[in-house]
């Protein structure tokens, strides 16, 4: 619900949502509850969580070494349901948790749909469960009005599309090229028409992710998909700034915000 | 018995299917398709008959262990001689296929995961046969251990990746392929070394390693005029142990033991044996048995032979072991050492480590058995990749 009336208002602004990626759990759990709020203040309109995974197969070195850190911090997936927990106590902005399947299949799904739904978690991302394999999962997300959000690639087809369109709720994620995560100075916007066919078949909000970094990126995309996901440019803050916490959120929050005024349409 | 597996997305049972992210499942499909076709096409067959008989070098031998028949006092063993095979390991049964595949689809480059290098050796081979560009992605901790591969793939003209995140073993190295592969899926032909990942890699690789069962049959049925009681092959992701089971699977008479790592001890917790010690889970693009801690986290593993040293197993292993078609137990460092030096001494013949852990069991087992029983064993791989790590134990 909270996704549906989040993109619902920002259309009325005419901004583009700007989804904004962290690893729970990187350094802290502790910190995590801060950089979200920090996030929030700065003009992130959704949260994506990392669940941190010892295997991170479709990612790059960035958010390969932010799970490692979350891990070695000793971040669980009980861990970062208590996190949404404690965000929830000051915040509605939407929660999307992002992972590899095993950490949810291993915690049980019927059991984790039940409390991340009452965590106050709104979605989940599952990067390495296509729409082939999502029924285990989806009859629980459903049942309990938890959103289950599906990739797209450039490789999709049409196909492949119309499969997506049958499972998908919450919003589409299409990523911006066929590679890990990661920032990429030379964007590809010739989304364009895939977002097209997209739209064509599903009737979601479409997100752009993966290599998204800086706000002239943001601007053009903004300009044919509904949100964008920025992952390792924030991740690579928290990254070099370690221990210091006033630091990293000083640096997140100006950031952010330059993110979030290249997603008003009309400036 | 009639096992039909697995189905239209790769199920056996509730193991196997695609847990891959979406921008290879397009690749996977068109894989799928174009193996089906290949499958069907005579060409293909015949070509991969050709490459099978007069560059790998088969049939290889069965051979008669006599004496370590006669040193164990029980079952009749027999050798299926793998390490014959050019580049000294079975891997090359499903190299050979997977490249000629590559060639049929029009992508001319290929790479691949290694633990022990044996795979990653018969992938740079073929590469150099085949004319394509190849490039290998091998542990750091593995390359130290089995230098002496990594310096052969060079020779035959593969880049060799070193992987230097996670464990730095096997399981890293295949992240690292996968994160290629998600990169230049559109030119690029990932040649998976075991009947693991996504389908229809179980089931392709189960098929072109199945020539070794195939043989097994037909040379046992001429030399003792029945079919053995026993099979045994070692098991970390199970392509070979599969290669020798498949043929046999519906013969109900026929038993089966896939023999895992033990490491140190299964109680120690340094070991890599995913089916005996672990639980279902999801791991690179399959469900099956993986070694994970309560929070689903891969666990890092330990054997001594490099090619077991993996947390995960083909899927329709854990399959046959739910429905208990097949058995499966384990052989730690030190038996598996024993097995290495025993077939040494008694036959002559240097195993690699990891087929040493299927030597150890037999060492077990084949006195417990009658003198006119018969086990068919898999002797996968030669040991001389090994000399410099066993040196020590010698």
């Amino acid at each position: 619900m909270r996704i549906e009336q989040k993109f619902k208002e920002l259309r009325e602004k005419e901004k583009t949502a700007l989804v904004t990626y962290i690893t729970a759990g990187d350094p802290s759990l502790r910190l995590t509850v801060d950089i979200v709020a920090e996030l929030e203040k700065s003009g992130a309109d959704i949260i994506e969580l990392g669940v941190p995974f010892s295997d991170p197969m479709a990612d790059g070195p960035t958010i390969q070494r932010a799970s490692e850190r979350a891990l070695r911090s000793g971040t669980t997936l009980t861990g970062v349901l208590e996190c949404v927990r404690e965000i929830r106590r000051n915040s509605e902005i939407p929660i999307i948790l992002f992972g590899y399947y095993n950490p949810f299949f291993s915690y049980g799904l019927q059991r984790f749909s039940e409390q991340a739904y009452e965590a106050g978690v709104d979605g989940v991302l599952v990067v390495d469960l296509p729409p082939e394999e999502a029924n285990e999962f989806k009859i629980h997300t459903d049942r309990i009005g938890l959103d289950l959000i599906f990739l797209l690639a450039p490789t999709s087809t049409t196909e492949r599309i119309k499969l997506v369109a049958q499972q998908a709720s919450g919003f589409v994620y299409l990523v911006s090229v066929t590679g890990v995560t990661g920032e990429r100075p030379d964007m590809d916007y010739s989304l364009e028409p895939l977002v097209e066919e997209i739209r064509r078949y599903i009737k979601l909000p479409v997100g752009i992710g993966f290599g998204v970094s800086m706000p002239h990126q943001v601007r053009k995309i903004g300009r044919f998909a509904d949100a964008v996901i920025v992952g390792s440019a924030i991740v690579k803050i928290i990254e070099k700034n370690g221990n210091d916490e006033g630091k990293t959120l000083r640096e997140l929050g100006e950031f952010v915000k330059k993110l979030s005024e290249a997603c008003y349409k009309s400036l | 018995m009639k096992l039909k597996y697995p189905d239209s997305l790769g199920h056996f049972g509730i193991y196997g299917g695609r847990y891959v992210s979406e921008t290879l499942m397009p690749a996977l499909i068109e894989l799928e398709r174009a193996y089906q076709e290949a499958k069907e096409d005579p060409t293909f067959k015949e070509e991969l008959g050709y490459y099978l008989k007069e560059y790998v070098g088969r049939p290889t031998p069965l051979y008669f262990a006599e004496r370590m028949t006669r040193e164990l006092g029980g079952a009749r063993i027999y050798l299926k001689r793998e390490d014959l095979a050019h580049t000294g390991a079975h891997k090359i049964n499903n190299t050979i296929g997977q490249a000629l595949l590559a060639l049929r689809m029009g992508k001319r480059r290929i790479i691949a995961e290694t633990g022990a290098g044996q795979h990653g050796v018969a992938t740079a081979t073929v590469a150099a046969l085949l004319n394509l560009e190849c490039e290998i992605f091998m542990g750091l901790e593995d390359t130290k251990r089995q230098a002496l591969n990594v310096a052969r793939m060079k020779l035959l003209g593969a880049r060799v990746r070193e992987v230097s995140s996670g464990t730095q073993t096997l399981k890293d190295a295949m992240n690292e392929a996968m994160r290629d592969w998600i990169t230049n899926v559109r030119t690029t032909f990932y040649i998976i070394g075991s009947v693991a990942g996504p389908h229809p890699y179980p089931a392709m690789v189960r098929d072109f390693q199945s020539v070794i069962g195939k043989e097994a049959r037909e040379q046992i049925l001429s030399r003792e005029g029945r079919l053995p009681d026993l099979l045994v092959a070692c098991v970390g992701g199970g392509s070979n142990a599969m290669g020798l089971f498949h043929p046999f699977i519906e013969d109900k008479d026929v038993g089966m033991v896939g023999i895992e790592a033990a490491g140190e001890g299964l109680e120690t917790g340094k070991h890599a044996a995913s089916i005996s010690a672990g639980r279902p889970g999801v791991l690179h693009g399959s469900k099956t048995y993986i070694l994970q801690d309560d929070y689903g986290q891969v666990r890092s593993t330990h054997s001594i032979a490099p090619g077991l040293d993996y947390p995960g197993v083909g899927p329709e292993h854990s399959f046959l072991k739910d429905i208990g078609r097949v058995s499966y137990t384990s052989v730690t460092d030190r038996e598996a050492l024993e097995g290495f030096k025993f077939l040494s001494r008694t036959e002559g013949i240097i195993p690699a480590l990891e087929s040493a852990h299927a030597i150890a069991y037999v060492i077990k087992i084949a006195p417990q058995m009658p003198k006119d029983s018969v086990i068919v064993v898999c002797l996968s791989g030669r040991g001389d990749k090994d000399m410099n790590l066993v040196s020590e134990f010698i």
